[in-house]
């Protein structure tokens, strides 16, 4: 990896917009407009991770979000009932995630296409009926956060801004991380992987190790995220730590956005967020988001299968350098 | 002795694709592979780069035994090839394909050194002007280039090369068949699977065909082709047979 490659003026028009969102909350000073650029932040994150396995191995998970809920588990454990504080918690919550990925990729990537994507389901079931029963996690009831916890990060009014100047910092790094990973040679490997696996495997490409650290380093960050936002939630249960429509709703982001491209999840999880944001104000649409989302998910895959940004690449190819 | 092939057989279920298969193929030298449709050549590829495993016999290749060892392993050793039925990958550039090959085989290059022989070896076959192309987009006959690209750039010891000549027009014939003899001055060695059979027997110092999964002759095209058995085996017409052979022993650079 050349530094000469973080050049590329796509990757910073992609940071900088990403920023320009970030900050616009900070500059206004709006609790409510920071809590509707937190969701969208937030979705850049697990949009953006969930990218490098299926967009750039061209694996489909719909049991991702298991990996934000396990860390939002594992950090709100170690800081209510261990006494830890934020900071260790979130490495802990990503690093669980990381560890559940790398125990569940020697056993379910083996597996191709749909079946995978059956397995990943299937394990974010299986995770929440553990979980359900497993005591130190309180059960079915979760966990609760003591109010006083938010008094070591100055009241619960500043920790609602130090958590949402987290994950903007965490979006940012995601996009480039997004990028540093496609332009290098395991990103290769990877893509290669997406096109034809045997054909990879033929040209040398260690397919089994690549899949599985993919896997890992789609599911660390949305373990960290897991933390921050079941912290600042104040409680985590299971039924919301392991929301199946959310691992849709992530699928439909990044095939909007425009998968295996760096600007595609951030722009798909902006999309996606502001339409939820304008559906939800409607009573009839409220009940029905899950199937918008689907009904959503099958339009692009019927009509732009490479999402707005892949579009554009096709369609202009002299812009591919500028859209990575 | 770079290529090592003993009693190997393999089976499809009832049907028994090779049987008893054993040659060996000398460091530079050009084998050709042939046989009739169905004959079994291109499952002995796949049984030698690790497509398959084989239900009995070995693959020794430079002297370490790599039957049952999984493809990637045996592509980072050194032997690379390309495919009867094309397998480009589509959404990634041509460049990008070529650089796949070069950074992940024998040589394990980074890859910036994988795209100084990306370019190279697609100014060498002949698609440089296609490098930012997606590989999707490309003719068969580019396809079939890239496929040897992407083999070459690995820089192998052995190169499997599987009806690179199907689907050309004749001077796109000319074209690969001159690359494949710059290839083997580069000291690569070759086993080539070929169906136009005046370019195999021009090429190969060495020729075995193949008939029903079994050996039926091993020898220098000449040989070869005053095989009685080769030439019954061929479509069952001898004067075919004879009619496709003949060219190769009026050939210049047959004597080695
Ligand atoms: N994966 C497989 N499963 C079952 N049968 C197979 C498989 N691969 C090959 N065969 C069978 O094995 C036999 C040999 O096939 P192979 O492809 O090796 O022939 P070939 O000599 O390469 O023929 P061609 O000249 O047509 O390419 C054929 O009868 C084929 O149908
Ligand atoms: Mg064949």
């Amino acid at each position: 990896m050349s530094l000469t490659k973080l050049r590329n003026p796509g990757l910073w028009i992609t940071v900088i917009a990403v920023l320009l969102l970030g900050l616009w909350p900070i500059v206004t000073q709006r609790a409510s407009t920071r809590e509707e650029i937190f969701t969208v932040l937030l979705s850049v994150v697990l949009a953006s991770s969930l990218n490098i396995l299926l967009g750039y191995t061209g694996y489909v998970s719909f049991g991702h979000i298991v990996f934000f809920g396990l860390g939002g588990y594992v950090g709100l454990y170690l800081i209510i009932v261990q006494g830890w504080s934020l900071w260790p918690a979130m490495a802990a919550g990503g690093l669980a995630a990381g560890l559940l990925a790398l125990l569940l990729g020697q056993a379910i990537l083996r597996l191709r296409g749909s079946y995978f994507a059956l397995a990943t389901i299937g394990i974010n079931e299986a995770m929440r009926a553990f979980i359900n029963n497993f005591e130190p996690f309180g059960g079915p009831t979760g966990l609760s956060l003591n109010f006083q916890t938010y008094n070591a990060y100055g009241g619960a009014a500043n920790a609602l801004w130090l958590i949402y100047y987290i994950v903007l910092i965490l979006a940012l790094f995601n996009i480039v991380l997004s990028y540093v990973v496609k332009t290098s040679k395991f990103g290769l490997g990877l893509m290669a992987i997406r096109e034809d696996e045997d054909a990879a495997e033929v040209m040398g490409v260690i397919t089994p190790r690549s899949k599985t650290w993919a896997y890992v380093l789609s599911a660390i960050l949305p373990g960290v995220v897991g933390v921050l936002f079941f912290f600042k939630n104040g409680n985590i249960e299971p039924p919301q730590a392991f929301r199946l429509h959310m691992s849709i709703e992530l699928l439909v982001m990044v095939m909007l956005g425009g998968f295996g491209t760096v600007f595609g999840p951030a722009l798909g999880a902006v999309g996606y967020q502001r339409l939820r944001g304008l559906l939800l104000t409607s009573d009839l649409f409220k009940n029905i988001q899950l199937a918008v989302a689907g009904l959503l998910l099958l339009l692009i895959i019927l009509f732009i299968p490479a999402g707005a940004v892949g579009w554009i690449r096709r369609r202009f190819p002299i812009l591919r350098r500028y859209l990575p | 002795m770079i290529l090592q092939v003993s009693g190997v057989s393999k089976w499809f279920g009832g049907l028994k694709a090779l049987t008893d298969v054993t040659f060996s193929l000398q460091e530079g030298q050009i084998l050709g592979l042939i046989g009739p449709n169905g004959a079994g050549k291109t499952t002995l590829f796949n049984v030698i780069n690790g497509v398959y495993k084989p239900n009995e016999g070995t693959v020794t290749f430079r002297d370490v035994d790599i039957t049952g060892l999984k493809t990637y392993e045996i592509a980072r050793m050194g032997l690379a090839r390309s495919h009867q039925i094309v397998r480009p990958l589509n959404d990634l550039s041509v460049r990008d394909n070529v650089i796949v090959g070069a950074c992940f085989g024998r040589e394990n290059n980074a890859l910036a050194s994988a795209g100084t022989i990306a370019d190279e070896v697609m100014e060498f076959v002949g698609l440089a002007k296609r490098a930012d192309q997606l590989a999707g987009s490309l003719n068969i006959g580019q396809k079939k280039r890239l496929e040897m690209a992407r083999a070459l750039a690995a820089r192998p010891y052995l190169l499997l090369l599987d009806e690179v000549l199907a689907g050309l027009n004749p001077s796109e014939i000319a074209m690969m068949i001159d690359i494949v003899m710059k290839i083997r001055e580069r000291g690569t060695t070759i086993i080539m699977i070929e169906h136009v059979m005046q370019a195999v027997m021009s090429v190969s110092d060495q020729v075995l065909v193949l008939d029903f999964g079994k050996p039926i002759a091993f020898g220098t095209p000449a040989e070869v082709a005053n095989d009685a058995r080769v030439v019954e085996a061929y479509l069952g017409d001898p004067s075919l047979a004879a009619q496709l052979l003949a060219p190769s022993s009026d050939q210049p650079e047959q004597d080695d």
